[in-house]
């Protein structure tokens, strides 16, 4: 393996690609845990995204349309999940699972007629002094604008819960939804909206996937990473800035593996594919031990239903 | 709130008639909604339809099929309703499969150019300790680190698929299979007797149906069945009872790790043969909701496994007949779980259309 230092800086450029979908779809999730709602939806919502995005690409010839349509169903599949949780009162995980097979299904079947053709050419920024720049110039330059806006997601999401009124009334109705409730706030309506925001967001980023990281439309083609977001989220104990870091650290593993293999590295891959998972899950084992600090960040309420007397 | 004519009260008592039949009310609405998007996607619906789910058991081969696909649902779907009658979500079951399948077929390699009756004994107890083995992680994580059993287990399913991979592409890979990801084929002795000639179906239905009836035995008629029934419906009151909740955790973990274990072996020892990456087409998820639909009840999952079979056969036939692609079973599986759960509104809240007072409604 060439350790140049342009290697290094295409390899980083690589990683922060990978991460995105990761960051995208875990920043939504957070957001709708921390309002106390558990949706393991997340790889179904993200594979709707995925061919909402690419049929309405092949269809209009339009990226802009193609963006926003993307993260529009999302929000309308995240919507089912909204209604039978929120409004019918039904399990967070069985709905969540539910919504999980129906749009994996639902996508195929939707996707039947847009196998095989070729995607777009998608407008990367700055591409010129991605070129000129040595060593910074792949990692700065030269990416799309969701791959800008993903990394500023992170601190936007952070800002929100922290710093203003809506964050709050979030955290208050993930954490204490009787107590909220109390205080007049209308706790199933604050759950709608985060589990909306998030089903756009998976939409988003299903879109990434399909539209600019491997521009086509394949079969299940998120191929786990809507569980790796979900993984992430608690991986980052629901802390933003955290989901950013573990992002970067799942994507890049994932493209570490590829070289590895390329360089006939002596660890297995599937070692290194299954970090991710077991890295989880030691993070849980270490949260959950200490009451306290799983006390920091995680929702309360988190999969549990409220139900309020009318 | 001045114009609320229609109330929601939560009932108390549901009645058993109507939790027993919602789940056909799931099904039909399944139908119908299956139908809406055949006909989107420009097909006849009823023929759609015909194709779908009557096609695929309109001969003796078909029937098999139904059978044998139902046969690893059913099982899984029975460990499952120790877990989740008892709050205890365990939706790693297509990991357990997977591992209970590593360490049975693990056995089956070792005899692989031997012959003997005990041979195939031996790969099914393995299968069910393999899979009691990986359930036991999920469990113990929870009851002694109180970690959440619904991600660790979910988690789990990836770590033991890629021990798979890792295991039919590197150490236990064919040595005379030009490195096709797979091992050796089992020995005889090592597969499941077929049932009837040219039939796929084999012994290993009569593991499930035993798991049916040892199941109905344990959750109605014995204090272990009572203490898993008391705690899923009232944890406190369970602890004031004295119920040892650690034990039990643990012990309904087994069980359902030992079911998909034994999920896991029947398939391949049974149509398979030998291990290879795609030894499930999600059995373990789609047991989740054959556990649902058969509203936890040993002998409602053997109805939910055959209609949920039949999704998986009605997909085959769809492709064949209809070219859409065979993931058309989980757009069917997932409505059926929607409809269901949606159902269940109506069973656990009363809407009451009233006349009333504005007095009433202030408290």
């Amino acid at each position: 393996m060439s350790l140049d230092i342009s290697f290094i800086g295409i390899l980083i450029g690589s990683i922060m690609a990978s991460s995105v979908p990761l960051i995208l779809a875990a920043s939504g999730e957070l957001i709708t845990e921390r309002s106390g709602v558990l949706n393991l939806g997340v790889e179904g919502m993200m594979i709707i995204g995925a061919i909402s995005g690419f049929a309405l690409m092949v269809i209009t010839d339009n990226l802009f349309i193609a963006i926003i349509g993307s993260m529009l169903s999302g929000v309308v599949i995240s919507l089912i999940f909204g209604f039978l949780t929120q409004s019918l009162l039904t399990n967070h995980v069985a709905t969540g699972l539910a919504l999980t097979i129906f749009g994996i299904g639902l996508s195929a079947m939707l996707g039947k007629d847009f196998v095989g053709i070729p995607g777009k050419d998608f407008p990367i920024l700055f591409s010129s002094l991605r070129e000129s720049v040595p060593f910074f110039g792949p990692i700065l330059f030269g990416h799309s604008i969701i791959l800008y806006f993903a990394f500023v997601l992170p601190f936007l999401t952070s800002y929100f819960l922290k710093k203003t009124k809506l964050g709050l009334i979030v955290r208050a109705v993930g954490d204490s939804p009787v107590s909220a409730s109390n205080q007049g706030i209308n706790v199933i309506l604050v759950r709608y909206c985060c589990i909306l925001y998030g089903g756009g967001l998976c939409g988003l980023a299903g879109a990434y996937l399909s539209l600019i990281y491997t521009p086509q439309w394949i079969e299940n083609m998120t191929a786990g990473r809507g569980w790796i977001a979900l993984a992430l989220v608690v991986f980052a104990t629901w802390s933003p800035i955290k989901v950013l870091i573990g992002a970067i650290i799942f994507g890049g593993i994932s493209i570490l593996q590829l070289h590895m293999q390329a360089v006939g590295f002596r660890i297995p891959v599937q070692f290194l594919i299954a970090l991710p998972y077991l890295m989880t899950i030691i993070v849980l084992v270490v949260i959950s031990r200490d009451s306290r600090k799983i006390k920091l960040n995680t929702p309360t309420s988190l999969g549990r239903i409220f139900y309020k007397e009318k | 709130m001045e114009d609320l004519l229609i109330r929601i009260e939560k009932r108390n008592d549901v009645p058993t008639t109507l939790y027993f039949f919602t789940p056909f009310i799931a099904i039909i609405l399944t139908i119908i909604g299956g139908g809406i998007i055949f006909y989107a996607l420009g097909f006849n619906p009823v023929e759609a339809l015909k194709f779908y789910f009557i096609t695929p058991i309109s001969n003796l081969y078909g029937f098999s099929e139904l059978l044998l696909k139902a046969t690893p649902l059913c099982l899984i779907a029975i460990g499952l309703s120790f877990c989740f009658k008892s709050n205890n979500w365990n939706i790693g079951a297509e990991g357990q499969l997977t591992f209970g399948a590593i360490v049975g077929g693990g056995v089956a390699l070792l005899f692989y150019n031997q012959e003997g009756f005990y041979i195939l004994p031996l790969i099914i107890i393995a299968g069910a300790i393999g899979g009691m083995i990986f359930a036991l992680i999920p469990a113990i994580l929870k009851t002694y680190f109180n970690t959440n059993e619904i991600l660790v287990s979910l988690m789990l399913v990836y770590v033991s698929k890629l021990i798979l991979d890792y295991l039919v592409v590197g150490p236990w890979s064919n040595p005379e299979g030009f490195n096709f990801p797979e091992t050796r084929q089992f020995s005889d002795s090592s597969r499941m007797p077929l049932l009837f000639e040219g039939l796929r179906i084999h012994a290993g239905i009569f593991i499930a149906l035993a798991a049916v009836l040892v199941s109905w035995f344990v959750l109605y008629k014995t204090y272990l069945g009572f203490q898993i029934k008391v705690s899923g419906l009232s944890l406190k009151t369970a602890k004031y009872a004295g119920f040892k909740g650690k034990t039990m955790i643990l012990i309904v973990f087994m069980i359902s790790g030992a079911c998909a274990g034994l999920a896991g072996v029947g398939e391949i020892t049974g149509p398979i043969g030998q291990l290879h990456r795609m030894i499930s087409p999600d059995y373990g998820f789609t047991a989740i909701i054959v556990a649902f639909l058969g509203r936890l009840n040993p002998f409602g999952i053997i109805f939910a496994s055959l209609v949920v079979s039949l999704t998986y056969l009605g997909a085959e036939t769809a492709q064949i007949f209809l070219q859409i692609p065979q993931y058309t079973g989980q757009v069917f599986q997932g409505m059926i779980l929607f409809f269901l759960l949606a159902s269940d509104y109506l069973l656990f809240f009363k809407i009451k259309f009233q006349n009333f007072s504005k007095n009433e409604l202030r408290h």
